[in-house]
């Protein structure tokens, strides 16, 4: 299947029967896909008239209990940083999907990892983060479509599924859960679903008693704690032993870092491969644990360095970073990379480290 | 003895936290009125955005959201499109709904969303402190507007009514004004039309309130009802704008 129409697929077995969404490139194979699908399962797709509103849209839809989505692209995530700010204060369960592509500005339409530093940071204003996970693969993407919302559902949280424009619109075999139509959502202790023999229930992020909105955020800080405590994610490949260069990369890029580190490893140079599933929570011990038995780092990225930052807050000094970036919709050959890792290793002090 | 009159039993009871003279909880009073005489306090979901509206989800007693500025159609919409078997309204300012949140409202008015919204128009910003509105008169003073509003730099007053019964698809649309006990009995009525539309499953019907804001216009609350009725209603005449065709059965109610 396409990327785009795998992640849509995936959200229906994981059963989210509504979704609202604009159309924008790359991603808009996922809105064609469950206009013609949900209608026929009972649920519902609605075209807003912009990003801006379908944030808002989602809101409304989770806020009374459903399991929504809606998916875009870089522009237009920028467009729902203010109702991703209202779904994170109001802590309601929502997955969001950003099929990345190169900015800033209009930037182009070609794949990136443009948006790293805007996704792990909390996307908007006030003081919050959110769980991102960034498939390297369409099945990976479909594996994770089903995991953001289960996610979002046990943490009461919006969750960005971080992808890009190699992931939404490449075509790659993958397998589904049986599964035709997943469980709604859970909600019965919270959401607004007409006050019958119980007092009547606010969905808001409106705290004006500065004690309470200082708890409220504190309350949001330690769940996110405990989600990085459980829901940590990567994938830590061939670094086993000692490595001479440890590469660190995330979603299509770490695939095709993958291939580099497979050819420098033919040649008997040891290197290994660190790609973080979970982009936040970042899995900042375990990255610090494998750089702690390496000589080198080398961060490749579709972006100038954005990832690059948490590599170097996992270092902590200890060894020094290389960076590899193409971007404004440049994908890094395998070939490129591999040339990149021999640099890298060239670096090193001769005779190994004592 | 007859009781003849009693606080809704949708309105919680405590005293309006409103500037002396503002129409707020009048019409909150109205709202909370028609949902008990209509039985549906257990299905409404009520949505507030930004702005001196936003305090309407402390005194009804039903579930509400708090919104963002302008949003509060497009939160009205998911919700109504996953749950169609609630009451959905929306409470705007002008700030809200006839600058920030003009795309909203527009194109949930134009896909015919299966909901209700009041909108409160007192020609200012309130809740900021008094600046111009999109609704304010030509020749008001603001605080952004020092001189009056100047018709050559910022325009006329937007009629989002007129606006809005200009598309083709929305059922219901009215104006009722808050300055005569008269007309508040009148806009009573309008309200109760514009839930009856949605639970007809006739698509989106809208009430647009004149009201007042005598903390922000400077003046009394009898001084600004009569500048209301002065000065406002030559911008923005009431009645009932838009009604839906005689042949309009409505959609299937759930």
């Amino acid at each position: 299947m396409k990327g785009n129409e795998a992640i849509a697929e995936a959200a229906i077995r994981a059963g989210c029967l509504h979704f609202f969404g604009y159309p924008i490139t790359p991603q808009s194979e996922i809105p064609e896909y469950l206009s013609r699908r949900l209608p026929e399962l009972g649920g519902c797709y609605v075209q807003s008239e912009s990003e801006v509103a379908t944030s808002h849209m989602i809101y409304g839809a989770a806020g009374v209990g459903t399991k929504v989505m809606t998916s875009s692209s870089s522009p237009g995530i920028s467009l729902m940083a203010e109702g991703i700010s209202y779904l994170a204060g109001a802590e309601l369960p929502v997955v969001i999907v950003n099929i990345m592509r190169a900015g800033p500005g209009l930037g182009g339409i070609l794949p990136a990892q443009s948006d790293y530093a805007q996704t792990t940071r909390g996307m908007a204003h006030g003081d919050f983060r959110l769980i991102a996970l960034a498939p390297a693969s369409v099945q990976e993407a479909v594996d994770l479509t089903i995991l953001a919302f289960d996610l979002a559902e046990k943490y009461r949280t919006p969750v960005i599924l971080a992808g890009d424009g190699v992931i939404g619109q490449m075509m790659e075999p993958v397998v589904l859960p049986e599964t035709t139509v997943g469980p709604p959502l859970k909600a019965d202790d919270w959401a607004l679903t007409g006050c019958v023999g119980r007092k009547p229930r606010k969905v808001s992020s409106m705290f004006l008693d500065p004690d309470e909105l200082n708890a409220h955020n504190f309350k949001l800080k330690a769940r996110f704690a405990e989600i990085a405590r459980n829901e940590t994610r990567f994938e830590a490949y061939a670094c086993d032993e000692p490595l001479d260069l440890l590469v660190t990369s995330f979603g299509i890029s770490a695939r095709i870092c993958r291939s580099a580190v497979d050819a420098a490893r033919s040649e008997g140079l040891k290197v290994g491969l660190f790609r973080p599933i979970t982009i936040s929570p970042f899995p900042m011990d375990a990255l610090r644990e494998i750089i702690g038995r390496s000589q080198r780092v080398l961060d490749v990225e579709m972006n100038t360095g954005q990832m690059l930052h948490d590599v170097e807050m996992a270092a902590q000094g200890r060894c020094p970073i290389d960076f590899f970036g193409r971007c404004g919709g440049l994908i890094p050959s395998a070939e490129g990379i591999l040339e990149q890792i021999r640099a890298s290793l060239a670096q090193l002090p001769k005779g190994g480290v004592p | 003895m007859n009781k003849v009159f009693s606080y809704a039993d949708a309105l919680i009871r405590k005293p309006f936290h409103y500037c002396p003279g503002c129409t707020h909880g009048t019409i909150h009073r109205l709202i909370a009125e028609v949902i008990d005489e209509l039985g549906i306090r257990e299905r409404v979901v009520g949505i507030s955005p930004v702005g001196c509206s936003v305090f309407i989800l402390d005194y009804l007693r039903c579930d509400m959201f708090q919104a963002s500025h302008g949003r509060a159609p497009a939160v009205a919409t998911g919700a109504k499109r996953c749950r169609p078997d609630l009451v959905v309204f929306t409470y705007q300012g002008d700030g809200d709904l006839a600058a920030i949140g003009t795309s909203e409202i527009v194109h949930a008015a134009n896909r015919g969303e299966r909901i209700t919204v009041f909108f409160v128009n007192n020609a200012v910003y309130g809740m900021t402190g008094g600046q111009m509105a999109p609704t304010s008169v030509p020749g008001q003073r603001t605080t952004t507007t020092p001189h009056g509003r100047n018709t050559e730099t910022d325009g006329y007053p937007v009629n989002m009514s007129e606006v809005l019964a200009a598309l083709h698809t929305p059922a219901y649309i009215a104006r009722v004004s808050m300055h005569a006990p008269k007309e508040i009995i009148a806009a009573r009525h309008v309200v109760k039309k514009a839930f009856e539309h949605q639970l007809a499953g006739r698509c989106f019907s809208f009430v647009e309130f004149l009201s007042t804001c005598p903390t922000n216009w400077g003046m009394t609350p009898v001084e600004s009802l009569r500048w209301l009725e002065k000065e406002m209603l030559p911008y923005f005449p009431l009645g009932e704008i838009k009604v839906p065709p005689a042949d309009d059965k409505g959609g299937k109610t759930p």
